[in-house]
């Protein structure tokens, strides 16, 4: 059921776009299709939500839009940053509005060939399947697809 | 002037309308058979004549009437489409526009009454369709002169521009989008002046100011921009209260004052709805029926009431009716019924509180669902409509002559005042709106002040307990350190008030509320964020929120219950003038306690040398006998670390009575005084009766006998022993009292009973053996008296000796009317007599009862 509606997701848009941001996470290699970013920016200073759920970073001013900042690497329940290292923001257009994604580092635009998507491997942990559409299978590395809107809802995080 | 504007707005939309009729009706004629358009066009002239009759406009109204009914013959069938009709029709708009045109220049409808159109009008819609179309000539001909008569009026070049030459209609996603920018423009206007005050710069010093200056006149006309007056919803009420009056047989006559105030587009549309409905609900459930009314001496004619004002950077808005009021026990009953009270609660709750039970989910008294009102939306949702946008509904009603619902609204929702406080680091803003004053406490001697009800902190706050919560603890923010000053910002939630300590207090500033996006929506401590003239983006607090969150605000309807156990308490305590002797000391984490000094034998001083330990228990030699000590913190605390045992010297609080006798160990004696006990709250804790202010401060009442049942098994082994002897029924309403004479009964031997009323005594009585009774002379439902006619026509209960309890001693000058019958008059907090009469009492008791033993011996 989930891969049939993967698959549907997969035929409607990303042979549409096949341009792709890309980024680091914790060494990984993801991209999101680059119509759905709408910029990057170097770190900024947050305001810090006290009771959020833990993968909220906080809030940053967006030239007077307040943006909610989803750290990725707790999202992904990936390892934490080192000390001292700050994240990029990778704001991307969600329907519901507008979200900060905190990346390690930001890569290239890339354009991918469609034959060399794959589904994500069988034995990806339930939570990464959830967020990972699938692979890309480029030259020297692996394009990890994001999907944005599932990224950002939280809703089975519960609030604390 | 409030008028003025509605007539303008009236003005502007009949306008409009009527220059849609002549295109409709033109296309009606070509297309007779449109019943979508036919309709349109009846709708048009309904409103036109609604709005008329509510505004006083005669001749409009009976012109557009007219019309409306030939339209609806029309639309039912009755009568065919043709030119004559449509003429007719034709005439009647112009007759309305001139109408229209005198009212927009002179204010009232001008001399002409066209009686003649209205007879042709009234003759049409009588007659067939033959003598309308006979007429049909005569009509063409005599409306000539009338259209041509406007033509000089109009072509008048020193006119003055009609309204709707000087008014455009603007979508309001345009203005939302004007409103969005105009906040990001007060950010902006914020950071500048905020950068400005760091620069010596003159012209950025000048130009900033005049910024500010503009900002703030452009703030304000944008904002005005979305203001509608509060009669844009008002009018429909007309209408809605004529249907409900005529369906339910009722006269209702509907009355409004201060249709004109002005209220945000957005609010405006938010309390439509709970405006319609507390509309209907007075008619429905509030006013009653002409002939209930005529028989409770009332006009026949209801009267409903609409008024709305400015006050305080709020609206208020009543809807007030003159009908039955809210009657009390009903809702009580229905509450019951419907499991959202308990009965016993029902009781105890005051006339306010059971206003407010209507506004709970699922309550409505209707006995049955009218189809008017009763379904959609209930009075909850009244509610929370009302308060989603920061306004409060609050209900007052009198008996017989009616109820009237307050609801307080915001002017505004996009840019509201709010003061900018710290907490553990960070910035929040509170909106001014629920603020109610700032304290701050200096010092050590500041901090001191806030106090301790068994965990919870309170401040004295002008003799009422405030509770209190501290931010950084809500939001579970690490504190940043002990401050010199406390500050408490004092809250309003609801229609509870509380303190929240913050770190540091700012200045007030006009913010922009931008909402959370989804991910933060779950939380209810926040009502949105803002950016500060800084850039940063700071939380916007609910305050609603934080006080459920905290605690402070407990679900309503024990926080109500809990009110009303105060209340009596509160009432009982007062009524007893006399002062009390009180022993304060310090145990434990309790940092004041007391008991009644009538109560305690001694003080004494121990040194630790002399404390022996025997039988698993802390014992010292006293005046040639053992007196076992125990220590009071271990019991209110069990499992703590004790400290007072160990103290060198042991201070003990010594109760003796006869040749039982205990120390209760504390950590220091503090105090003795003579105060007027207030108590405030009730505690569930175990070894405590409840929190009182003694000398100005708040201190725990020690519930001694249940001290000494949980350390003592020994004083009461031999207690029981003499319990035996004589049973005491206690009957008094206060719990606190019964706890205090309790201890002091039970200290001299007796079995006490306990029971709160007259029923409570009853049962008691039914069940148990009792000898004596001590009966309060105010105890529920109907005094001391009842109770004892009762007891005295029981032959079972008339050996009973029965004892009236007084609030003070009968010497005090006591303005008390004594009931009579009883076989003496005990004063409630006189232990000593009391014992006295009961020992002389108990004596009898065991006479009569070794009397009843020989009789049965046979001897």
């Amino acid at each position: 059921m989930a891969e049939a509606i993967l698959r549907g997701a997969e035929n409607s848009e990303d042979f549409v776009d096949r341009q792709f941001s890309t980024f680091f996470i914790a060494g990984l290699f993801f991209g999101i299709p680059v119509l759905k970013v709408q910029e990057v920016l170097r770190y900024q200073e947050m305001t810090r939500v006290p009771l959020a759920p833990d993968v909220i970073e906080g809030l940053i001013n967006l030239r007077g839009q307040i943006v909610t900042a989803v750290d990725m690497r707790r999202r992904l329940n990936l390892p934490p940053r080192a000390e001292g290292e700050t994240p990029m923001n990778m704001v991307v257009r969600t329907s519901e509005g507008a979200v900060s994604l905190l990346v390690d580092e930001i890569g290239d635009v890339l354009e991918v060939d469609p034959a060399s998507f794959e589904q994500p491997p069988e034995n990806l942990t339930p939570e990464a399947r959830e967020l990972i559409r699938g692979v890309y299978k480029l030259k020297d590395r692996l394009l990890l697809v994001l999907d944005a809107e599932r990224t950002v809802d939280l809703s089975g995080k519960g609030v604390a | 002037m409030e008028d003025q504007d509605v007539i303008r707005e009236f003005l502007i939309e009949s306008n409009e309308n009527l220059s849609r009729l002549d295109q409709e009706i033109v296309e009606l004629e070509r297309r007779p058979q449109d019943a979508a358009l036919l309709g349109s066009i009846f709708r048009t002239f309904h409103t036109i004549k609604g709005t008329c009759g509510f505004l006083g406009f005669e001749t409009l109204e009976r012109v557009a009437h007219h019309a409306e009914n030939i339209l609806g013959q029309l639309r039912s069938g009755q009568r065919q489409l043709c030119g004559s009709t449509v003429s007719l029709i034709l005439e009647s708009v112009d007759a309305i526009r001139k109408v229209l045109a005198a009212i927009e220049t002179t204010g009232d409808e001008g001399p002409e009454k066209f009686e003649d159109l209205i007879e042709k009008l009234e003759k049409a819609a009588q007659g067939n369709a033959e003598t309308l179309k006979g007429h049909a000539a005569t009509n063409a001909a005599s409306t000539t002169p009338v259209t041509s008569e406007e033509d000089p009026s109009s072509t008048e070049s020193d006119r003055a521009p009609s309204v709707a030459d000087t008014t455009i209609r603007v979508d309001v996603g345009l203005l939302d989008k004007l409103m969005n920018l105009v906040g990001e423009l007060v950010l902006a206007r914020n950071q500048i002046l905020q950068y400005n005050t760091q620069k010596e710069d003159g012209t950025l010093n000048a130009t900033s100011q005049r910024l500010n200056l503009i900002t703030t006149e452009l703030q304000e006309g944008v904002m005005k921009t979305r203001m509608q007056p509060i009669g844009v919803v008002w009018n429909k009420l007309p209408r809605v209260v004529r249907d409900m009056a005529f369906s339910l047989g009722k006269q209702i006559q509907l009355e409004m004052d201060g249709a004109g105030t002005e209220l945000d587009k957005t609010i405006i549309e938010a309390i439509k709805d709970p405006l319609t409905h507390l509309v209907r609900n007075c008619c429905d459930h509030g006013i009653e029926r002409p002939e209930v009314r005529t028989a409770r001496g009332k006009p026949a004619q209801g009267k409903l009431t609409l008024r709305a004002y400015h006050e305080g950077g709020q609206v208020n808005i009543e809807i007030g009716d003159d009908g039955a009021g809210i009657d009390v026990v009903r809702v009580k009953q229905k509450a019951v019924e419907k499991g959202l009270l308990r009965p016993e609660q029902a009781e105890k709750i005051g006339d306010r509180e059971a206003y407010n039970l209507i506004f709970l989910p699922g309550f409505s008294t209707a006995d049955s669902v009218t189809k008017l009102s009763g379904r959609g939306v209930g009075m909850d949702v009244v509610k929370s409509n009302v308060e989603r946008i920061g306004g409060t509904v609050d209900v007052a009603s009198c008996p017989g002559q009616g109820t009237t619902v307050r609801l307080k609204i915001p002017l505004t929702l996009a840019i509201i005042p709010g003061l900018v406080v710290m907490s553990g680091g960070e910035r929040f803003v509170i909106p001014q709106v629920s603020l109610l004053e700032l304290i701050r406490l200096e010092g050590e001697a500041g901090r001191k002040q806030i106090e301790d009800v068994h965990g919870t902190p309170v401040y004295r706050r002008r003799g009422a307990l405030l509770p209190i919560a501290y931010l950084n603890e809500v939001l579970r923010l690490e504190s940043s350190g002990q401050f010199d000053v406390v500050n408490i910002v004092v809250l309003q939630a609801e229609d509870r008030q509380f303190g929240l300590v913050v770190d540091g207090i700012h200045d007030t500033q006009e913010i922009v509320v931008k909402p959370l996006s989804k991910q933060l929506k779950g939380l209810t401590v926040y009502a949105g964020a803002t950016i500060m003239g800084d850039g940063q983006v700071a939380l916007i607090l609910d305050v609603p929120g934080i006080g459920q969150r905290s605690g402070v605000l407990v679900a309503s309807r024990e926080q109500a219950k809990a009110e009303v156990d105060q209340a009596e308490i509160d009432k009982k305590v007062q009524s007893f003038d006399g002062k009390q002797r009180l022993l304060l000391f310090r145990a434990g984490s309790f940092e004041r306690l007391a008991v009644p000094l009538s109560l305690v034998a001694r003080l004494e001083e121990f040194p630790q040398s002399i404390v022996e330990h025997a039988g698993g228990r802390c014992v010292v030699q006293y005046r040639g006998r053992i007196l076992p000590l125990v220590s009071l913190s271990s019991v209110l605390e069990p499992g703590s670390v004790d400290g007072a045992l160990a103290r060198d010297p042991v201070q003990a609080v010594v109760f003796n009575d006869g040749d039982r006798n205990v120390g209760i160990v504390v950590d220091q004696i503090l105090d003795i005084v003579e105060d007027t006990v207030s108590i405030r709250q009730q505690t569930a804790r175990k070894g405590l009766l409840g929190s009182a202010v003694v000398a100005k401060r708040v201190a725990d009442f020690v519930d001694l006998q249940e001290v000494i049942r949980v350390c003592s098994t020994e004083w009461f082994e031999k207690t029981s022993k003499a319990a035996g002897r004589v049973t005491v029924l206690l009957a008094e309403p206060s719990a606190f009292v019964r706890g205090l004479l309790r201890n002091g009964l039970e200290m001299g031997g007796y079995r006490v009973l306990e029971a709160a009323s007259t029923p409570e005594a009853l049962e008691v009585l039914s069940r148990e053996k009792v000898d004596v009774s001590l009966v309060a002379v105010d105890l529920p439902p109907a005094g001391s008296t009842q109770l004892l006619e009762i007891m005295r026509q029981k032959p079972d209960f008339a050996s009973i000796r029965a004892f009236a309890l007084l609030e003070s001693e009968l010497a005090g000058g006591s303005q008390q009317a004594l009931p009579t019958g009883f076989a003496g008059y005990l004063a409630k907090f006189d232990r000593e007599a009391m014992l006295r009469s009961l020992e002389r009492l108990a004596a009898g008791v065991e006479e009569s009862r070794q009397v009843m033993a020989d009789v049965k011996d046979g001897r």
